[in-house]
């Protein structure tokens, strides 16, 4: 695995904010998902206690994670399945390709699964020769097309309906005449991919939730690939993060209310897979489940940051966010964009490596509000942003222009003569009636925003003006 | 010899948490119980259903294979694929079925013009129709790959809302289990939705109120 630190979100932030048709296709996808969402959340009187009640199953599964997982285990393994420990995305790739391998296959489908492409599990299966078939619809476009997810929920989102004729014309129609309507490009994809899931002989799999008392995985979908990829194949190998599991059957009556809702803005989404370890004469009868840590485990050990592992990979905080709603979800760099995505992935990779994200916030906090179990990603960006500055040390530019600074306010007359040098030296700072771009080290502060002018007359001078002239 | 992956990570949650405080009990003060009436409830799931593009048709179990035989009219379906164990008292005499025993091969699933199951619950709030492979309901191949799904569903069967429904199929937890809600569906281009991928295309309710 690399150890390359991400892009810098401003940076990159400022290439996507320039991508009109990639603005436009998620400013009406974000705000389309988000009245789905409100109108759906608006239905249930009861939303708060089931978000209290997703959020208290959550801690106390953190709390107890040792335990969940080795009952988890032992369940999977008495229904007939066989449980792999990984401890980052390079054992997990190796386990994997080795099972496919094992089975002989040059080809396996794929369920839509955020886990699998935080490992780099395609780019590892085609190391060993094996082709990976992304079988959700805009996965399999952002695939075919060789691009990255911009959303994790719709992926495709920054494509429009003509390029994906025109993609699809090129790859899966083979050069057949298609129009660009919806209907027609989705039927083209459910004849490509009858014929793979026909053929398929592994299916690898996420999952959305794992039951420690019965060993039951859960998968959420809504196209139907997910269920012919848990149905059809003779092997099924599903790759879940540590903290997806959960303690007990009953607690699907919370979570089943709270991700629908939250996620597509639906009362239900159309399919919901349940199953656990092997079925005879129903379904895979080799099941493989695969447990990554991949660095979860740090994420827990920090008292703050652990609620982030709560996370059931809605995207409610993506849709309401004012800063992913305008950049998208490349910027990010990660597979885990917007809010979660910018006090996940720090956490995961460490703070060394993506120490931008939990800037690319306005705290605004409507993310907090919308998420379902209750994550207070302000606060954990808070708290992210005082470990940065903490792990730079006290000779860092920023440690010592604010120990300046807090010189300059501890004092009135030092303030009052900073205050009017600075209205003396703003002129050649200011553009259009604001400052817009700060010199030298302070220009990274202006990067994405204006400061307002220094006015002429500051309130101090003025009280005291008018004290004067009431004389 | 090195510590193995399972080791190390168990390890590593045990210190991760070692400090962190006990957790309070969890709340469930959500609504456990719907206290609508059995009109409203049932009103309410076709409400639900026809809202997520399933079609519905309210009928008797004396009723049940005219429905049976006039959705099937209105599909121009002639033949259907059924679970080994669906009472014989619910199918027309016009149809033809093709009983899933022994097992149908895929291609005669693939190559089929419908199946006919039954369900083990409905829940009414989220339009929601739970399969376990119990009686009547079969494998999940068969009411996966034909792109046209009747779903019996019996008055009896149908709850208010979810944790209802749930406490419906707690008690056999290792089954494989399905729930539905509408015929499969994507909004991934431009946020378009359309009915129909790679599930059944159509699914059609037939719900069945008690003689």
């Amino acid at each position: 695995m690399s150890r390359k630190p991400l892009p810098m979100f401003p940076q990159a932030a400022k290439t996507a904010l320039t991508d009109m048709q990639l603005r436009r296709n998620l400013g009406k996808a974000t705000t389309t998902i988000r009245a789905k969402r409100g109108k759906v959340v608006g239905e249930m009187p009861d939303w708060e206690e089931l978000r209290a009640a997703g959020s208290a199953i959550k801690a106390t599964t953190m709390r107890h994670l040792d335990e969940y997982l080795t009952q988890l285990e032992a369940a999977v393994t008495q229904a007939g399945g066989q449980v792999h420990w990984a401890r980052d995305a390079a054992e997990a790739n190796d386990i994997i390709t080795r099972l496919v391998q094992a089975q002989g296959a040059t080809q396996v489908v794929k369920v839509k699964s955020l886990t699998t492409d935080e490992i780099h599990l395609n780019d590892a299966l085609a190391q060993v020769g094996v082709n990976a078939i992304e079988t959700d619809l805009a996965e399999l476009i952002i695939q075919l097309a060789g691009e990255r997810s911009s959303h994790i929920l719709v992926p495709a989102i920054h494509k429009n309906r003509s390029e994906i004729r025109d993609l699809f014309r090129r790859t899966i129609a083979r050069g057949e005449d298609l129009t660009d309507e919806p209907t027609m490009l989705a039927a083209v994809a459910r004849r490509y991919l009858r014929a793979q899931f026909l053929a398929a002989e592994v299916a690898i799999s996420g999952a959305n939730f794992a039951v420690a008392e019965t060993g039951t995985i859960c998968v959420l979908e809504s196209e139907g690939n997910g269920r012919m990829c848990l149905t059809l194949p003779k092997t099924l190998i599903t790759v879940m993060g540590i903290e997806k599991v959960i303690p007990t059957f009953r607690d699907f009556e919370v979570f089943l209310q709270l991700l629908p809702r939250s996620s597509t803005g639906e009362r239900m989404n159309p399919y919901t897979s349940l199953w656990t370890g092997v079925t005879p004469g129903d379904g895979p009868q080799n099941f493989h489940l695969v447990l990554l840590d991949n660095g979860r485990t740090n994420v827990l050990a920090d008292e703050v940051g652990r609620q982030t592992l709560h996370c059931i990979r809605c995207s409610a905080c993506l849709n309401i966010c004012p800063v992913y709603q305008r950049t998208g979800g490349h910027a990010y760099g990660s597979v885990y964009p917007g809010p979660i995505g910018a006090i996940l992935t720090p956490q995961l990779l460490g703070l060394d490596r993506a120490k931008t994200l939990p800037y690319a916030s306005t705290l605004c906090g409507a993310c907090y509000e919308v998420c379902p179990v209750k994550i207070n990603i302000p606060d954990v960006l808070l708290h992210l942003r005082g470990e940065i500055g903490a792990h730079a040390g006290p000779f860092n530019s920023e440690a010592m222009a604010m120990r300046q600074l807090a010189g300059i306010f501890a004092h009135p007359q030092r303030y009052e003569r900073a205050q009017r040098l600075a209205r003396r030296g703003q002129r050649l700072v200011q553009h259009d009636g604001v400052i817009d771009h700060l010199p030298g080290m302070l220009g990274g502060w202006t990067i994405a925003r204006d400061l307002p002018n220094i006015p002429q007359q500051s309130f101090r001078e003025w009280w005291r003006a008018r004290q004067k002239a009431a004389e | 010899m090195a510590e193995n992956a399972k080791n190390a990570i168990l390890r590593r949650i045990r210190a991760a948490v070692a400090a962190a405080p006990a957790t309070a009990p969890i709340p469930r003060d959500y609504a456990q119980r719907d206290t609508r009436d059995r009109g409203a409830i049932l009103a309410d799931l076709v409400d639900r259903l026809e809202d997520y593009k399933a079609r519905v048709t309210r009928t008797t179990l004396a009723r049940l294979p005219d429905a049976v035989a006039r959705v099937c009219g209105e599909l121009a379906i002639t033949t259907l694929v059924t679970p080994s164990d669906l009472p014989d008292l619910w199918l027309p005499t016009t149809i033809t079925l093709l009983r899933d025993d022994p097992p149908l091969s895929l291609a005669q699933l693939d190559g089929s013009e419908g199946v006919i199951t039954g369900c083990e619950v409905a829940i009414a709030q989220t339009g929601t129709i739970i399969l376990t492979c119990g009686v009547g309901q079969g494998r999940r191949l068969i009411s996966l790959v034909p792109d046209r799904h009747l779903c019996v569903v019996r008055a009896s069967q149908v709850v208010g809302i979810l944790p209802e429904g749930i406490a419906q199929i707690m008690d056999q937890p290792t089954r494989p289990m399905t729930l539905i809600a509408g015929p499969s569906a994507t909004s991934d281009i431009e946020l378009s939705r359309v009915e129909g991928v790679h599930g059944p295309r159509t699914l059609y309710v037939l719900l069945v109120e008690d003689d």
